[in-house]
């Protein structure tokens, strides 16, 4: 390898991905924004421009619930916490949503937990079709020391948003596939045999591999999804006075490092 | 009364004025009075590392730091990271949006602290093993699942787009690994360079050189992945306040460079796209 490459696209860029050709028209994958997409939802929208196709309004309505089920406006939850501290010390709107989207690629929750249990699925799938026993893959990936992500949950043992979510998958004919039924197999057996929850991670993923959906679109699909839950904390902090969101006293910060020392002891 | 809710911490006490408890009358790092002795006392350098490892640095370290923040302070205005900041810097926003552009940019796996984290870890796995090493370069991964960070494309450390290594990557190796210890990743690096660049096809990076000065502090992949974002900040810092000074006009606005592959309706419109929104 080496630089040549680079000159092929120093002054031009090919794309297939769309172009704003300002004072006439927008194209967003070969379709005019303004004349073709106008009348779309704004998340089938962002649905569409992610994946370069329709995949219809029941995956929008779908994934439309996704958003709306994690859209909670509780100062508590962390990537909220971070854009009520925005709104505490006055930093601004995008400042701190951006923040919080930014903490909400997670490991405990959020992005990292999505991405891991979709894959685990697929995975999963293709362990079955090899002929393996679910049960045996579960055991596999555990044994492992790997984290089944979509099951147990912090700070809580169960997950309220579980029942809407699947009557929703099944009022939008979405809730026979197989993936989501090997969710609720691992469940079953990880319940059993060691007193694990599932939380809606593990259904989302299983709906959205059904749904067909890569690894790398899910992430980008989820990636703002806790937005609607952050603008209100952000507003509650940013309303009352300053520097009063939870405010941190010196003996709260306990700590339990060296002692006191000096700075001129010899080393 | 007390608050019901507590932080933890092994790097800082504070102790309160009795008038306020929501205010530091001293201030300790990791035991060390941080305004009555660490700030008329010590440089910059040396709180930097005491703050990071918990205890005070020897001189070499302190050395090794200050001339690693020099290497990595300006990447300079082509360079990816302070390219978004100098957009940010334009347009007129915020300057933390500048940092934060700088930030999420810079943190990437070509060029970026995510690639300097796989290189600290294939550091531990791999140590002065130059077989190991040729084995990890083009194998990287932990394993097979998929993650939040995609799959490497190139050998971590190293340039895919580069031809021979450049002098100032070379400068800096040489002159980074004088002030470091003599069994360490540095001097290693500098001694397999020439084998390392023959086996993965392209030349090192400073993303390499740099995690190597890590490890040779003692940092680990986190605290090093910290680090090399923040030392990298000053450079996108000043091409964002330069290029707002500048102002648009004098900026690249690429339209025209951006061509639709499938486009079944031409421009119409008699006016190019050469203004910005």
């Amino acid at each position: 390898m080496n630089h040549k490459h680079l000159l092929d696209t120093e002054n031009r860029w090919v794309t297939t991905k769309g172009k704003a050709f300002l004072s006439d028209r927008v194209v967003m994958h070969g379709k005019n924004l303004h004349t073709e997409l106008g009348d779309y939802e704004w998340l089938h929208l962002y649905l569409f421009s992610i994946l370069g196709r329709d995949p219809g309004k029941n995956v929008a309505k779908m994934l439309s619930h996704y958003w709306v089920a994690s859209s909670y406006p509780d100062a508590a939850i962390w990537p909220n916490h971070v854009t009520a501290l925005a709104g505490t010390v006055r930093s601004t709107a995008s400042l701190a949503l951006m923040a919080g989207l930014s903490v909400s690629e997670a490991s405990i929750y959020g992005r990292r937990p999505e991405v891991r249990a979709l894959d685990f699925f697929y995975r999963a799938g293709q362990w079955c079709d090899g002929g393996g026993a679910l049960t045996e893959f579960v055991e596999k990936e555990k044994s492992a020391g790997r984290i089944l992500y979509g099951y147990g949950r912090p700070m809580a043992n169960s997950d309220e948003r579980i029942p809407h979510t699947l009557d929703k998958a099944k009022e939008l004919g979405l809730d026979k596939g197989r993936h989501l039924k090997i969710a609720f197999e691992v469940y079953e057996h990880l319940k059993e045999k060691y007193d694990y929850s599932i939380n809606v991670a593990a259904v989302h993923a299983g709906l959205a591999a059904d749904m067909g959906f890569t690894c790398q679109e899910y992430q980008l699909l989820l990636t703002p999804g806790f937005v609607a839950g952050m603008a209100p904390c952000y507003q509650d902090a940013r309303d009352r006075p300053e520097g009063s969101f939870f405010p941190v006293r010196c003996s709260s910060v306990v700590y339990d490092g060296p002692a006191k020392r000096d700075w001129n002891t010899p080393r | 009364m007390a608050s019901d809710y507590l932080y933890y911490s092994n790097i800082w006490q504070e102790e309160p004025e009795e008038s306020n408890p929501f205010a530091a009358k001293a201030c300790y790092c990791s035991g060390y009075d941080v305004y009555g002795q660490v700030v008329p006392q010590a440089s910059w350098f040396e709180y930097l590392l005491l703050m990071l490892k918990g205890e005070r640095p020897s001189e070499a370290e302190t050395k090794l730091i200050e001339k690693l923040a020099m290497v990595l302070a300006n990447p300079g205005p082509r360079e990816a990271s302070v390219r978004a900041a100098m957009n940010a810097g334009i347009v007129g926003t915020n300057h933390s949006s500048a940092l934060m552009a700088a930030l999420a940019v810079g943190s990437g796996q070509y060029g970026g602290a995510q690639e300097v984290s796989i290189c600290m870890r294939l550091w531990q796995e791999c140590g002065h093993n130059l077989e190991l090493w040729k084995i990890r370069l083009f194998r990287p991964e932990e394993d097979e699942r998929a993650d939040i960070w995609l799959p490497m494309e190139h050998a971590p450390g190293f340039d895919p787009n580069g031809d021979d290594t450049p002098t100032p990557i070379l400068q800096a190796l040489d002159y980074l690994t004088s002030l470091a210890p003599s069994n360490g990743a540095l001097v290693w690096l500098k001694q397999q360079r020439s084998a390392l660049e023959e086996e993965v096809g392209y030349p090192l990076a400073i993303s390499g050189v740099a995690a190597a000065a890590l490890v040779d502090l003692g940092l680990n992949q986190d605290q090093g992945n910290m680090l090399y974002l923040m030392l990298r900040l000053p450079g996108a810092a000043i091409h964002s306040l330069e290029q707002k000074k500048r102002g648009w006009k004098q900026f690249p606005f690429y339209g025209s460079a951006i061509e639709l592959a499938d486009d079944t309706s031409p421009v119409q419109s008699p006016i190019q796209d050469n203004t910005a929104k």
